[in-house]
């Protein structure tokens, strides 16, 4: 078992170093940062757009191979001419303290500041806003599902997979909008701000009473974890009745009604123990798209987290930030595939024993 | 089990058999009308196919023209969807991105599936380092977040009227991989069968034979994965949408809608329900099809009911 997770997790990192370098090819090829410095006025020194590019390893008259070794190994020559970055530069510090690969992701053109101080921010933004709404969204949706596949076709079922199937057609950026429209309907009518949705907290002095700061974050967070909590469980609560249905009618479950258990027993114990195996799977991939799926809902509530870095440094044809968000994305799902594999070991005898 | 026998004993007694023998098609059909949501879901498409076709050239408004007295108007007798700050007409310009939202999803799914179906069936036909290379591909192709990939194709890529069909081929090329999986496991058992060795040694070429005698079978998987493709399609050409990277100005689509109402929800909500309503009933009754087709493809499916 331990020999096929390594080949597994061998196979991953090759795969997604080849997929984060086409991700830079397609980059560095389509967007041209060198654009929005001629739309400047007054327009800059050609000398300086030609350095600041140079610095930044985005200039297109470098030749593409150098741009791809600069990257890679030898480091963005800064205006100085020290040679600071490089994803396999190896330096004492590394990325995390320890000596170590220093994955410096590089500079942005506008403005200069590193890519990577502004990804290790954000990756914490991103994972404040998700983690609440999926931990919620998956239990809910788990329970949800197995609880109507056992009311198969009565009311209460019916209405649960009504309301599913809205939310699945929905797009996120629809529930987020009229959970929005909701709240500020709900304010007016309460008389205060109860519910705020705009960042993280709020941006002026805080009432005197204790908790004042805990309180205000935790009002920020209720409608986008109340959001992401209907968005993650209504496609897992579809997938879990299926799987549950399937559980229910198969004959362990028959056998062990036919034996005397009681049904609440082999419902429980029969049925919804094999039914959450392929949840479980399905829960570890959702982990990988959580980050860049929740842009839609970082924009919504103005959250600064990974996604709208993404769309930001499009907009802004930053190369170097564009990429380290697709290789973040890529890390999430390869982590998400390995968590899936490592359960599938566990689980499965037949992987397990092999 | 009834039928077998009223059908037994009608053909003994009768000189000719009364119960009808059913084509597949039909068969197929009848269990697709007893799914009442799926019936729905199909006459809704239907009228909003023709909703976007017609209505162009029919309503009052066109989606370009801006009407300098009414900024902001709520709907009214004038503007039956309201206007929008520049004073568009809600509705025109729904209809208009309801039939961008619609040709963008029909063609990526059709093109998706082709995709998924060429190569999924090839790869299990010939096997080998071929088979080996697709699945490589495939991988390789889910590692990476296709949204900002295909942002970044928009955003560097040419603009001007006919950008969306670079949207097509985009969302087509990030969508077939999933689809292309399935199709290869379901060709590893066709390719087993007796008739497919029997054409291979008639001297029958691959092409042909992956077009003759796999892809047919495994057509109701298909049929049904174009029908979930337009939902997926539209979803996406939404999203990218409302974030600039999908449909550009002055052209305009469900998505680009959604995005210019959101940022107007308090004074002028309906800039922003239109839209979202019509999409949400399009991806909605698309699925509901789609679901409904499953049902009534799957020879073993519990919920045709009696055939």
């Amino acid at each position: 078992m331990g020999r096929y997770l390594l080949r597994r997790l061998l196979n991953y990192v090759v795969l997604l170093f080849i997929a984060v370098s086409l991700a830079w090819l397609l980059a560095q090829t389509q967007l041209h940062p060198r654009m929005l410095f001629e739309l400047r006025n007054p327009p800059l020194d050609p000398n300086a757009v030609e350095s600041l590019l140079r610095s930044a390893n985005v200039n297109e008259n470098v030749p593409l191979l150098d741009r791809y070794l600069n990257w890679l190994y030898r480091g963005w020559p800064r205006a100085d001419g020290s040679i600071t970055g490089g994803i396999f530069r190896w330096t004492q510090e590394g990325f995390f303290g320890i000596p170590g690969f220093a994955f410096d992701w590089g500079t942005s053109v506008q403005g200069g500041g590193s890519v990577n101080e502004e990804i290790s921010r954000r990756i914490w933004v991103s994972f404040r806003l998700v983690t609440a709404g999926w931990i919620l969204g998956t239990i809910i949706g788990v329970g949800l599902g197995a609880w109507t596949a056992t009311r198969q076709y009565r009311i209460s079922d019916r209405v649960v997979t009504a309301f599913a199937l809205l939310l699945v057609a929905t797009p996120s950026y629809v529930t987020g909008e009229v959970a929005k429209m909701l709240a500020t309907w709900a304010n007016q009518k309460l008389g205060f701000q109860f519910f705020l949705f705009l960042g993280e907290r709020s941006t002026g002095t805080l009432p005197d009473y204790p908790f004042a700061e805990l309180i205000d974050r935790l009002q920020h967070m209720l409608i986008p974890t109340i959001v992401l909590t209907l968005l993650g469980m209504a496609g897992l609560s579809r997938l879990q009745r299926g799987l549950m249905l399937d559980a229910l009618h198969s004959d362990f479950v028959r056998t062990a009604r036919a034996k005397g258990l009681r049904e609440n027993k082999a419902v429980m114990k029969h049925a919804l123990r094999t039914a959450l195996i392929p949840t479980g799977t399905y829960f570890a991939f959702q982990a990988a798209a959580l980050f860049t799926g929740a842009t839609f809902t970082e924009r919504i509530f103005s959250f600064h987290g990974m996604g709208m870095y993404g769309v930001d440094t499009i907009s802004k044809q930053e190369i170097n930030g564009v990429v380290a968000v697709t290789a973040f994305g890529g890390l999430c799902y390869l982590v998400g595939a390995m968590l899936a594999d490592v359960m599938v070991a566990i689980l499965d005898p037949r992987v397990r024993l092999s | 089990m009834s039928e077998t026998i009223d059908e037994a004993t009608t053909t003994a007694t009768d000189p000719k058999p009364t119960a009808k023998r059913l084509t597949r098609g039909q068969l197929v059909l009848r269990r697709f009308l007893r799914n009442k949501a799926a019936v729905v879901g199909l006459a809704i498409i239907v009228f909003l196919v023709l909703l976007a076709i017609i209505g162009p050239s029919t309503l009052p408004w066109t989606y370009d023209f801006k009407d300098t007295s009414a900024y902001y108007s709520a709907p009214d007798s004038r503007h039956w969807f309201g206007t929008t700050q520049s004073g568009g007409d809600v509705l025109a310009l729904t209809v208009r991105g309801l039939g961008k939202s619609l040709i963008i999803g029909f063609t990526v799914a059709i093109i998706q599936t082709s995709l998924a179906a060429i190569i999924g069936s090839s790869a299990a036909y010939i096997g080998g380092w071929y088979e080996k290379a697709w699945l490589w591909v495939i991988d390789l192709m889910l590692v990476l977040p296709s949204f900002f990939l295909i942002a970044i194709v928009t955003t560097g890529g040419p603009k001007g009227p006919n950008a969306w069909m670079l949207l097509v081929v985009l969302l087509a090329a990030f969508g077939w991989q999933l689809s292309a999986r399935v199709v290869r496991s379901l060709s590893l058992s066709v390719r087993e069968r007796e008739y497919v060795t029997a054409a291979r040694f008639m001297g029958l070429s691959t092409p042909r034979l992956l077009l003759r005698h796999i892809i047919p079978n495994i057509a109701s998987m298909l049929i049904v994965d174009v029908c979930l493709g337009v939902g997926y399609a539209i979803l996406g050409e939404a999203g990218l949408s409302y974030f600039g990277f999908g449909v550009q100005a002055p052209d305009t689509s469900l998505g680009t809608m959604i995005a210019e109402g959101a940022q107007s929800t308090t004074i002028a909500p309906w800039i922003f329900l239109t839209p979202a309503f019509l999409l949400v009933l399009l991806v909605m009754c698309v699925n509901a099809v789609g679901d409904g087709l499953r049902d009534a493809l799957d020879p073993g499916s519990m919920s045709g009911g009696r055939a």
